[in-house]
């Protein structure tokens, strides 16, 4: 019977290539067990590869972040919380979730997506044309992580390009775990009051963007809602801004410190795709942001959770897990990580997930052809990564050539 | 073999058209799962199981 706490969550990461020491005991010796959280409660953590699907899968836990017994991972989040809140996908259940989000996801179809390819290679190119023209040592934060993602979204979008620097800055404040609770929101609700008048601006005349057409087919099946939509636009452009670029910038000092595994997708660009999906599993980037709240009793892992129970799915754990990788610790790219859960899983899995395979495989594909001296300009013990961000990755990143 | 997709199950992650976009195509409106072709043969067979182990949102089976 699993009754104290022994960890508190969120844990930090103490080596940025390996999950918080502490997950391998909890995933070994109480794979489903209590933990204390920030404001004092306490919640389950589930560490083990199959129990994460399950929990990630199953209607029995709800996404619902607006519950009041949903796990809180920041103290003071739940009493900073407006109750006339947009409800966003991501912490809708069914039978609301489904139809919001099959409303946006033929935008992100494989073939949909295949189609921007030559534009994001172009865009790819353009990053790394500013980067060699630059002074060494360069940013490639600055030059390349955060750019790519970032023009990519918002032509998707339809989201002036211009206006980058105003939500990076709100964003980062989003996903920063030491910002106030209360400034969160402020910036959150910046964004979110941006893309409401980005909108508004498009209603009358709908362009041939994802926002506009959004405009078009939701009016059409007459559940259109400006300030729904500026949610969804919200998650877009916050999603599309820094998972990718927090990938393409980890994902470089692995390849640089993994020279032999570099070799391989430089001899053999058909080997990336698969390099990408180690390296999402490797890293993992966000971990503890797949928390449910339990609405009805169920057994995950032999532990019974009861209805009203928080509890945090592990992705980091699960992608660890030697039960779904032979030697999970080591970088292989040649192993088959496709049923890594870096995405999530079920329902709610990243909609944007296979533009971020396009982007990161375009960008690993072209960085590494067009700069073949590329060379870290400090030690990787040097790196200022963001252990206090939601979304794990690197401030900067200096290179030389 | 028969290949059995759950439109209502699936997520729209396109995973098994990544898999295989002989078999599987996903719909321009939600992004569900279309299968092109159900019974597959060969080594197309393997790429089936591929499919169904990846997919997000467990919608693909089986029927030997």
């Amino acid at each position: 019977m699993t009754t104290a706490e022994k960890h508190e969550f969120p844990m930090a990461r103490t080596c940025p290539f390996a999950p918080p020491p502490a997950y391998e005991e909890i995933r070994e010796e109480e794979p489903v067990s209590r933990v204390r959280l920030p404001d004092g409660g306490w919640a389950w953590v589930v560490s083990r590869h199959e129990d994460v699907r399950t929990v990630l899968n199953d209607r029995r836990f709800s996404a619902d972040r607006q519950h009041p017994d949903f796990p809180q991972l920041v103290k003071g989040e739940a009493a900073s919380r407006r109750p006339d809140e947009e409800r966003l996908l991501i912490a809708m259940d069914a039978p609301e979730h489904g139809p919001a989000r099959k409303a946006v996801l033929g935008e992100f179809t494989v073939r949909r997506l295949e189609a921007l390819r030559p534009r994001i290679q172009e865009i790819v190119d353009g990053q790394i044309d500013a980067l060699l023209a630059g002074p060494q040592p360069g940013d490639l934060v600055d030059s390349l992580s955060l750019p790519v993602p970032s023009l990519v979204i918002c032509e998707m979008l339809g989201v002036p390009y211009a206006d980058h620097e105003f939500f990076q800055e709100h964003t980062v404040k989003v996903i920063k775990q030491s910002t106030p609770p209360e400034e969160r929101w402020a910036a959150t609700g910046a964004i979110q009051g941006y893309m409401t008048d980005l909108i508004a601006e498009k209603e009358e005349n709908p362009p041939d963007d994802l926002l506009g057409r959004q405009i078009v087919k939701l009016r059409a099946n007459g559940t259109y809602r400006r300030t729904a939509l500026a949610g969804m636009g919200f998650l877009l452009l916050v999603a599309g801004h820094e998972t990718t670029a927090n990938m393409i910038s980890l994902s470089t000092v692995a390849f640089l410190r993994n020279p032999e595994q570099l070799a391989m997708i430089k001899a053999d660009p058909g080997k990336t795709l698969n390099a990408v999906e180690e390296m999402l599993r490797y890293f993992t980037i966000i971990d503890v942001a797949t928390a449910r709240l339990c609405v009805k009793d169920i057994e995950v892992g032999g532990q019974l959770i009861r209805a009203g129970e928080g509890v945090l799915a592990l992705g980091y754990s699960a992608n660890r897990d030697p039960r779904a990788f032979e030697n999970p610790d080591e970088l292989d790219i040649e192993r088959g990580a496709r049923h890594h859960v870096a995405f999530g899983f079920g329902p709610h899995q990243c909609l944007g997930q296979n533009l971020a395979r396009m982007e990161l495989q375009i960008v690993f594909d072209t960085l590494f052809r067009r700069v073949p001296t590329l060379e870290l300009a400090m030690d990787i013990d040097e790196l200022p990564f963001k252990d206090d961000a939601n979304i794990y990755g690197l401030y900067q990143l200096p290179v030389t050539w | 073999m028969k290949i059995i997709a759950d439109t209502d199950r699936c997520v729209g992650a396109g995973q098994c058209v990544l898999t295989e976009p002989e078999l599987f195509d996903q719909s321009e409106n939600d992004a569900t799962v279309i299968v092109l072709n159900e019974t597959p043969e060969g080594e197309l067979v393997e790429k089936a199981r591929e499919a169904m182990h990846v997919c997000p949102s467990q919608a693909l089976s089986l029927e030997e």
